[in-house]
């Protein structure tokens, strides 16, 4: 375990020895704010929540969190500093769970950062706090989810470009699943069981559930589930591609 | 301690290292000489639990790498090829870091750090970040990660590649200091090296190991062991008479050199020296060779 927080720690500082950090922050407070104020019609639904904020996060997070997670481990191995990491006595799991949090808080601390919101929300009206912050814990465990996928894509290659455009192109899928666009492919020929458990993958569905204040146990369950996978998958792939 | 044993690894169908077998004995510096492309990094690799072998072991201080990675681990301090480092960080940062996961902590850490700073004079670098720093510099700090936490075995893959002379030395100086209570493995392809550092060489080509011996024992292979070196002050015709000489093997050179080859187990200084007072020659210098190492690399790497 201490092993895991000495690796949490150096990349979570990482993020902002460069401008990255800033960068990222930035954009991401700058659309939140715009989505939910001119897309979302914040004022016009006249209503006290924060509903038009979170209904774009899966979208935002679609080409955020990727441009987080594509240099987890690209960079590691392009640098050839994985080959330092795996020779000093730590294990891959305890690799792969320090890089995954530090990125995963990192995250969270940008979706802390739209806090305003809140108070903005709470000043016009008196909103039902209880659902905002299962909303919050919903985005959270979202981009947990995101991030995963690409962890793992991004330990199947050296070039940040390729990560970051594979994890976009699989996390799409995940955000679309629920989809007719995905589901008509599988409509005509599979069956219904197959074409539900397609549908349910669905991040969006999961989300929608969570961020209007409904706590199901099997969606927490369903992004935990996500997160693991991919984690396990990220340290098969590593195990697996050491060599290259 | 380590102990090699069948080790093979194949990348698909080539195979990098076939078969290699060997130890080494704390107190020992071992120059792990080859081509490039001959196994060299990729043996290293194996031994500090990077790569998995296709076949075979390796134990590091007892512990078989396979099946407890961790404790060969610690016990193991490794410069990889480059000396890869966390560019962002500063130096100061990095070495407390690879300190931290090592399991140093507080005051033991600071000793660590301040022992590594020192012995690779480091202080001037220590807090910008390992971008900016020359590649003399950048080897430094690999350097210090590796002998951070006094480990029982050191690998440092190609530890003085692209330094300039003087810090070759340093490193160099640095390495034999090691030496004395510590298992010292270095790769390189500077032949000089050898002679300089290390207590034995082993040569491998296309993955197999094709000599393993003191760097006397492998001069002792060359074709130029015990030639004597001839310098005239003008020329003379000595050829002829040389050639007569019992032991020689051949003459190379011309004009006002000569080099005087020997059949192995031929010393021949006396006798050429006897001869060329005998024959009045007007000498200005001989000296016997010790053998060269790159002359026993390539037929080695050669014909391997």
């Amino acid at each position: 375990m201490d092993a895991v927080k000495q690796i949490f720690r150096r990349e979570f500082a990482s993020y902002f020895a460069t401008p990255l950090a800033l960068v990222f922050i930035v954009i991401f407070l700058a659309v939140c704010g715009a989505f939910t104020f001119y897309i979302g019609g914040f004022f016009e639904r006249g209503q006290a929540d924060l509903q038009p904020f979170f209904y774009f996060h899966p979208w935002l997070y679609l080409f955020l969190v990727p441009a987080i997670s594509m240099r987890l481990w690209a960079e590691e191995r392009k640098s050839g500093t994985l080959e330092l990491l795996m020779t000093l006595p730590v294990t891959i799991a305890q690799a792969v769970l320090g890089k995954f949090l530090a990125a995963w808080a990192f995250c969270g601390l940008a979706l802390a950062l739209t806090f305003p919101l809140w108070l903005t929300v709470n000043y016009l009206g008196s909103p039902d706090n209880g659902v905002i912050l299962t909303a919050y814990l919903g985005s959270f465990l979202m981009a947990g989810g995101f991030l995963a996928i690409g962890s793992c894509l991004s330990a199947c290659t050296k070039n940040q470009v390729i990560a970051f455009i594979l994890s976009v192109a699989v996390c799409f899928l995940f955000i679309v699943s629920g989809f007719p666009l995905v589901l008509d492919a599988f409509q005509s020929w599979a069956p219904q069981a197959l074409v539900d458990g397609i549908a349910s993958l669905s991040f969006l569905s999961h989300f929608d559930a969570i961020s209007k204040g409904v706590i199901a146990l099997r969606d927490v369950l369903y992004f935990v589930t996500v997160i693991a996978v991919w984690l396990v998958a990220t340290a098969i792939v590593i195990d697996m591609k050491k060599a290259q | 301690m380590i102990e090699i044993d069948h080790l093979t690894r194949y990348f698909g169908d080539f195979c990098a290292v076939d078969d290699l077998s060997f130890r080494v004995q704390p107190g020992e510096v071992l120059g792990f000489l080859g081509p490039n492309g001959a196994g060299k990094s990729t043996t290293m690799k194996m031994i500090c639990g990077f790569l998995s072998p296709s076949s075979g072991t390796v134990r590091v201080c007892g512990h078989d790498v396979e099946r407890e990675p961790l404790a060969a681990k610690r016990r193991i301090g490794y410069l990889p090829e480059g000396a890869p480092a966390y560019g962002e960080m500063s130096p100061w940062q990095f070495l407390s870091f690879a300190a931290e996961l090592r399991g140093l902590k507080g005051e033991a850490k600071l000793k660590a750090l301040a022992m590594a700073i020192a012995r690779l004079e480091l202080q001037e670098v220590l807090h910008q970040s390992i971008d900016t720093l020359s590649k003399g510099f950048k080897r430094r700090v690999g350097l210090a990660q590796a002998i951070l936490h006094d480990p029982d075995v050191l690998i440092l893959d190609e530890p003085t590649d692209g330094l300039d002379p003087n810090q070759k030395h340093q490193v160099r100086q640095l390495i034999k200091g090691l030496a004395a209570d510590k298992l010292v493995i270095v790769s390189t392809h500077i032949l000089e090296e050898v002679s300089a550092v290390c207590s034995r060489a082993l040569i491998i080509a296309r993955g197999r190991l094709v000599a393993d011996g003191g760097p006397e024992q492998l001069e002792a292979r060359s074709r130029y062991h015990n030639a004597v070196f001839l310098q005239l002050a003008r020329e003379v015709d000595v050829d002829a008479r040389l050639r007569a000489l019992p032991g020689v093997a051949g003459l190379e050179g011309q004009g006002l050199q000569r080099l005087i080859l020997a059949r192995p187990g031929h010393a021949l200084f006396d006798a050429v020296s006897a001869l060329a007072l005998k024959e009045g020659w007007p000498l200005l210098g001989m000296s016997v060779e010790r053998g060269r190492l790159d002359d026993v690399f390539r037929t080695l790497t050669a014909e391997a």
